[in-house]
């Protein structure tokens, strides 16, 4: 817990101590907990640094979809599904991802490995249909290609 | 950039990433290396190279010859035959029969000005935007002319913002000029969310530096001496270019204090959004950036007099930024030749779906969406006809074919009562039902609705629920109308652009294919209809 205290104290000294900060702080602070999402510390954690009331944290906190004030999975996999992916075919996708995570949109798995999302476009278009595991782009899905994605995460990358 | 008789230019993107590309990058050094090319080949790290759905691409200049899908076991063969003996490998070259094929013709049919240096010159290397006559604007413009001059020479130009509404840009830069509080700033929208558009992502990969000169020139003219640049949470490699790219042009004098040894001071700081197509409209993107939910706010007053932290603010996408450096550099009479008289210049389109050739295209003004997609596009797959398109992204028009000689330009677009938007081109051959496209557009109008106004998050709400009793076959007769009705409420009672943008879709999808509507209302469920209404639960699976 003292270990953790630390480690946040240090992500909070990284950020200005004003309201525009809000964002990137909160990006950060759910970056280091390894369910994904902001705790109800880290929410006050950064009313009091950035100098607004709590309320205003959470109203940002909630209003954002990268955001979660629920424990996710250890990755997150956000499937796209705007009209140039849904004409490229992202109900294949989502029907492989849902057989092979036993989960429906929203949900993580058992082993809190991942969570399931659908999301807006992400701007990879070129590679329709397209989905993020956290930070790397996976495009031109196909069942294959959705299982060796999973499977590959699934070993440690 | 060094002298080198041969630049081996390798595209690095997400595609391109996902496609191994490090891999490949390291297998050429060390190709190069092994036949002792070094002194010669330079191989070069770039953004994309504009070519979609071929994995790695690599173009070896001056020869003009492009490489598709190369792997790491491919880098020996081109650099010993290609490389060392002057023989291009003909398996890797993209096929020489159809347009896809001839990614060197088709970029000769494209106007390349915003993206004249992406894949061009390493994105990375400051030096290579200087050599190619990059920083020239800004410089001249601090040292040779009055904030005044440069405003006119951007009204001159005709200039008008590439983010969708088309607002003249020198109008908007002179309201902040004479606006009465000292503190200003400007701030680029980099939220690129428009669905089917990743235009401002390959600006930010393939040349930031254009993009910080532009927003350079902008404060200077505006008198602001902050920046900032709002990107999307998930732009990762964006973030990470753009930053890298302020660090060295700060470190060589060229933004950050005294510009060019100059009076003028200007500093340019990058904050990530964080999930949010509503923050692309300018005013819930300044409630964004001053740590609050994006709430669009109530115009007027507009950003130009009470934008962040109530200052005056310039807002610019990122594209409209871009355009700046040319049209001081080359000046506003030579911009005019490209383009249409009342909008001059180019625009970056992203042509996708079913055509033979995917990807991003600049083109002047006034292109007909005909030559968008037969010639830079490719066409369609063979034996293939086409449906419709969708221009504008999901706040765009449904058009039909007989649409296609439809000019692409603010003005031609807008009197077929359709929006140029982002530049988003989502080509649908037969094979796609426009029911059902239209439902992933009210889906993603539901899921991206703010909340804020009744009109839009009830609307939405509602247009989804009536998309799908035709999706399903359970619409009746009041179903079509019902549509009209809520969009046309949303369009004039909604607070902000996003609301009032649906009538757009969903108007023109109805106007322009009705026989396919009947369809549905007769109870006749298409194949795609059916796997929606199966992954969304709305049927028994």
């Amino acid at each position: 817990m003292n270990k953790e205290q630390t480690a946040k104290d240090a992500i909070v000294a990284r950020h200005p101590r004003s309201p525009e900060a809000l964002l990137s702080l909160l990006h950060d602070l759910q970056t280091a907990n390894a369910r994904n999402h902001l705790t109800a510390d880290d929410l006050t954690l950064a009313a009091s640094h950035v100098g607004v009331p709590l309320s205003v944290v959470r109203d940002a906190a909630t209003f954002y979809s990268m955001f979660s004030l629920v424990p996710r999975g250890q990755h997150i996999i956000r499937l796209c599904e705007s009209p140039n992916c849904h004409l490229a075919g992202a109900w294949s996708a989502l029907d492989e991802l849902r057989r092979l995570l036993g989960v429906e949109v929203g949900e993580t798995t058992a082993d809190g490995l991942f969570t399931l999302e659908l999301t807006s476009c992400l701007g990879a278009c070129g590679v329709a249909p397209v989905m993020m595991i956290d930070d790397e782009v996976v495009g031109n899905l196909t069942p294959e290609r959705v299982r060796g994605a999973l499977a590959r995460y699934r070993r440690g990358r | 950039m060094r002298l080198a008789r041969t630049h081996v230019l390798v595209g690095v993107d997400d595609e391109a990433r996902l496609a191994g590309v490090d891999a490949v990058l390291a297998a050429l050094r060390e190709a190069v290396s092994q036949f002792d090319l070094a002194g010669e080949v330079q191989v070069v790290e770039t953004g994309s190279l504009g070519i979609s759905g071929h994995g790695v691409v690599i173009a070896v200049q001056p020869d003009g010859v492009y490489y598709a899908g190369v792997t790491p076991g491919d880098a020996r063969e081109i650099a010993e035959e290609h490389l060392l003996k002057g023989r291009p490998v003909a398996r890797l070259r993209l096929p020489t029969t159809a347009p896809v094929a001839r990614p060197a013709e088709v970029l000769g049919r494209q106007t390349r000005l915003v993206l004249a240096n992406c894949g061009v010159i390493d994105p990375e290397r400051i030096e290579e935007y200087i050599a190619v006559g990059g920083y020239e604007a800004l410089g001249r413009a601090v040292t040779e002319m009055t904030p005044e001059d440069v405003i006119e020479a951007v009204k001159k130009a005709g200039l008008r913002g590439r983010g969708g509404a088309g607002f003249p840009t020198g109008i908007k830069w002179s309201a902040v000029r004479t606006a009465s509080d000292p503190e200003r700033y400007v701030v680029c929208n980099a939220d690129e969310g428009e669905p089917g558009t990743f235009k401002d992502r390959l600006i930010l990969e393939g040349d930031p530096h254009k993009l910080l000169e532009g927003m350079a020139i902008a404060g200077y003219a505006v008198g602001a001496h902050i920046g900032i640049i709002y990107i999307r949470g998930e732009y990762a490699l964006s973030i990470a270019r753009i930053e890298r790219a302020i660090a060295d042009a700060e470190a060589l004098g060229i933004l950050g204090e005294r510009v060019f040894e100059t009076d003028f001071s200007f500093r340019v700081e990058v904050r990530p959004g964080a999930g949010a197509y509503v923050c692309g409209e300018e005013t819930s993107l300044l409630e964004s950036l001053e740590g609050k939910r994006g709430w669009p706010r109530i115009r007027p007053p507009y950003p130009v007099t009470h934008g962040l932290w109530g200052k005056p603010t310039v807002v610019n996408n990122v594209e409209t930024l871009a355009n700046v450096p040319d049209i001081l550099r080359r000046g506003p009479a030579w911009y005019r030749t490209l383009g249409t008289p009342t909008c001059p210049g180019t625009k970056v389109y992203t042509v996708l779906g079913h055509v033979r050739y995917p990807g991003l295209v600049e083109v002047e003004m006034g292109t007909t969406l005909r030559t968008l997609i037969y010639e830079l596009g490719g066409g369609l797959l063979p034996s293939r006809s086409l449906k419709g398109v969708l221009v504008g992204g999901a706040a765009g028009a449904f058009l039909p074919p007989r649409e296609l000689d439809a000019r692409l330009d603010f003005d031609s677009l807008a009197e077929r009562a359709a929006a140029l938007g982002s530049g988003a081109v989502l080509v649908m051959d037969e094979s796609a039902c426009i029911v059902d496209m239209l439902g992933s557009v009210l889906r993603f109008f539901r899921h991206e609705s703010c909340g804020q106004c009744t009109p839009c998050r009830s609307g939405t709400e509602v247009l989804v629920r009536l998309i799908s009793t035709l999706q399903t076959g359970q619409a009746d007769e009041t179903t079509l109308a019902q549509l009209i009705q809520i969009v046309d409420a949303m369009r004039v009672a909604s607070l902000c652009p996003l609301g009032q943008s649906v009538a757009l879709p969903v108007r023109t999808a109805l106007a322009g294919f009705q026989d396919e509507f009947a369809t549905h209302l007769a109870g006749r469920p298409c194949p795609p209809c059916a796997a929606t209404a199966r992954a969304l639960g709305w049927a028994p699976r």
